[in-house]
């Protein structure tokens, strides 16, 4: 299934980067891309998992850059 | 106040704390190295706080090499061996290269996004309390909605009331207006320049032109180029090995050849100042974001960076025929009257005994004759269609035939057909020989010229794949110039053909193929870069091409192969200037050349120019 969220506050390339790497070893993710120009997180994952992994790549982004966030 | 402007406040009152901090050492030589740290220490918490708290933050959350870390080190290092001044000043530039990096990447972004703003927020509904304002989402199937002067079409549809000039630059880039008046579809996205319309929705806001061209460009950014993918792992080994090469340049030089301790830390400070990968990991993107964006300005809709990737690469094109080289709609070119019969009236019979059928050909000869002729055609008083054939009609009491030469053949007329490259339509009356019909596929406008800029331009090779007959397809090539023809091919010849020819290029370069995507979607998809034209009609074609065509100008195909190749080269200039500055930096500051500020403009600045250059890739010329 593929989902996609925008994303704020991303202000650097390269955390977009590693985030991007990070979500997408998230279990449950099979592929994700993360746009820094649009601000726009694609997700292709498994439904029935999505509530955790939307968790987990929210503490991710968190992680990353303090002031960013994914909106869902 | 806005965050930008505390931002930029912080960074002045940093400045001047910096400057009157510098001024007091430089009044007080003498005073001892803790005085001198602590005068500095006021500006450095200043401007370097919020960089040290993202730092420690980073540390919790287990990302060591991040920027804020490795600028808090480099500083907190430059303080500690007494260079207090470099200390403050590396987290001073950081702090306005920051700034201006999110200032610049912001505008471009904006930019970009303006490129898609073809979509209106609001419609003007019309519903049982009147019109209201609302959001295109909730318009529905059948809703009735007004667009006024120089307003966008917010949903496909049909004009039932008014008439105006329609700009169609968002979807073809064509700027000359297209006019439109009741009963006629429209496109969201246009806007109508003069008049006021009233047009009934024909499909739901996720269906309409708008809604799908903006979801494929939007997921373009998912598919990511090689450069693009290769200069994010490289990236990511980029900044642990500079960091490891900084720790190698503080130890061993003082340890084992004993170099000066403060002389190679300071060397190796600058190494972790330089080793942020930002200006390489956001420029590519950002310049393959821009030639999509341009491209989509001029009607030519790339679904991804890696499709430019491999234009870019382009060795040869292929083209389908019909639809995409010619207009796939006939037309009479010729009339060959014999036996005492002159063309009109040749015309004329055959118009009376097709004037009934829809055949394709039949259309032709009846619009030629309305286009001819003011008077009626003469209508038969019965026709008979001979399927495989052709048709046999009865006018004023005689019998016209009308059709390839079996027809005449089975009416005992004996004749070679004629050497002509299209639709031969023999006509007979009573059994008697009268003459024949030329009908032939108009090449579209542009074909030649295209084929041509192809080839000077590009030195690409042009391949024309049909399913029409020899003769007719070496006509074609020869009038417009082709390299190659392929004709008398089935649909699944056409795959394997393609594939042959994927084969048979040179090794680096690749294959594009262009089709109007009806029924040759199997086709695009199997090309290195397919091309749909003629817009976003049919989903397969859509499904699997690489690029859409707004419209059906074959001209489109060149200009994409010039912004593909643009554009490649727009990203290529960032990578090498980029990773050139900072190897020159680093070479400079191994061999101890180079001062901190030099290494914060190599990382800052690179960046700033790498995002500005990118930026070029969204103006297409």
């Amino acid at each position: 299934m593929k989902k996609t969220y925008k994303i704020t506050g991303v202000d650097c390339a390269n955390c977009a980067a590693k985030m991007e790497q990070q979500i997408s070893k998230i279990d449950g993710v099979n592929s994700c891309s993360l746009s820094f120009v649009l601000q726009k997180l694609t997700l292709d994952c498994e439904p029935e998992k999505l509530g955790d992994v939307l968790g987990a790549a929210s503490s991710i982004v968190k992680k990353i850059d303090r002031g960013a966030k994914i909106l869902y | 106040m806005s965050e930008r402007k505390r931002e930029l406040i912080a960074i002045i009152i940093g400045a001047v704390l910096l400057a009157g901090a510098a001024l007091a050492v430089h009044l007080l030589p003498d005073l001892p190295w803790y005085a001198k740290l602590l005068i500095y220490a006021v500006p450095y918490l200043v401007l370097g706080i919020p960089i040290i708290i993202d730092a420690v933050h980073g540390l919790i959350g287990g990302e060591f090499l991040d920027e804020n870390f490795l600028m808090t080190v480099a500083s907190i290092g430059a303080l500690a061996i007494g260079e207090g001044f470099e200390g403050v000043l590396v987290m001073l530039l950081y702090r306005i290269g920051e700034l201006l990096q999110q200032i610049s990447v912001g505008k471009s972004r904006d930019a970009v996004a303006s490129l898609m703003d073809i979509c209106p927020d609001t419609v003007n509904l019309e519903t049982e309390n009147g019109v209201v304002e609302t959001d295109p989402e909730s318009v529905h199937t059948g809703d009735v909605f007004i667009v006024r002067p120089g307003e966008r079409i917010p949903i496909d549809g049909v004009i039932i009331e008014g008439s105006s000039g329609l700009n169609t630059a968002a979807l073809t880039g064509e700027s000359l207006p297209v006019d439109v008046s009741a009963g006629d579809c429209v496109s969201s996205g246009c806007i109508s320049t003069n008049g006021m319309l009233r047009i009934k929705a024909t499909c739901e806001y996720g269906d309409s032109t708008v809604a799908r061209m903006l979801e494929l460009i939007e997921g373009a950014a998912a598919n990511k180029a090689k450069s693009e993918k290769f200069i994010t792992k490289f990236a990511r080994v980029y900044t642990p090995v500079v960091c490891t090469l900084a720790l190698i340049l503080a130890i061993i030089p003082p340890l084992f050849f004993g170099g000066e301790w403060k002389d190679w830390i300071y060397r190796a400070l600058n190494f972790l100042v330089i080793s942020c990968p930002c200006a390489l990991v956001i420029s590519v993107p950002l310049t393959f974001f821009g030639g999509i964006g341009g491209a989509s300005k001029k009607g030519v809709l790339v679904k991804g960076s890696n499709c430019l990737e491999s234009l870019a690469k382009c060795g040869t094109v292929v083209f389908d025929k019909t639809g995409t080289l010619t207009l796939g709609s006939f037309r009479l070119t010729g009339i060959a009257a014999e036996g005492g019969m002159t063309g009109d009236e040749l015309l004329r019979a055959a118009s009376a005994a097709e004037s009934l059928s829809t055949h394709p050909i039949a259309l032709c000869i009846t619009k030629a004759f309305r286009d001819r002729f003011s008077e009626e055609i003469p209508a038969p008083e019965s026709v008979r269609e001979i399927a495989g054939q052709g048709i046999s009609a009865v006018l004023s009491g005689r019998e016209i035939s009308a059709g390839n030469i079996r027809l005449m053949n089975s009416l005992g007329i004996v004749l070679d057909d004629p050497q002509f490259p299209g639709t031969v339509v023999h006509v007979a009356v009573n059994k008697k020989y009268c003459g024949y019909l030329m009908i032939e596929d108009e090449i579209k406008e542009g074909t030649a010229g295209t084929i041509s800029s192809l080839r000077s331009e590009f030195g690409v090779r042009s391949v024309m794949l049909t399913g029409d007959r020899e003769s007719i397809g070496r006509h074609i090539a020869n009038e417009i110039g082709l390299d190659e023809v392929h004709a008398d091919l089935l649909p699944e010849n056409k795959v394997e053909l393609l594939e042959s020819i994927i084969n048979d290029c040179q090794k680096g370069k690749t294959t594009a193929y262009v089709g109007d995507g009806i029924n040759d979607a199997p086709v695009i998809a199997r090309a290195d870069v397919g091309f749909a034209m003629g817009g976003l009609g049919s989903d397969a074609a859509i499904e699997a091409a690489d690029i859409v065509l707004m419209d059906d100008r074959i001209e489109k195909v060149p200009l994409a192969i010039r912004i593909a190749k643009r554009t490649v080269r727009i990203a290529t200039e960032n990578i090498v200037f980029a990773l050139a500055v900072k190897l020159i930096v680093l070479i400079l500051g191994a061999l101890g050349y180079a001062e901190m500020w030099m290494a914060i403009i190599a990382d800052v600045g690179v960046c700033l120019v790498a995002v500005l250059n990118a930026m070029r890739a969204m103006r297409i010329i």
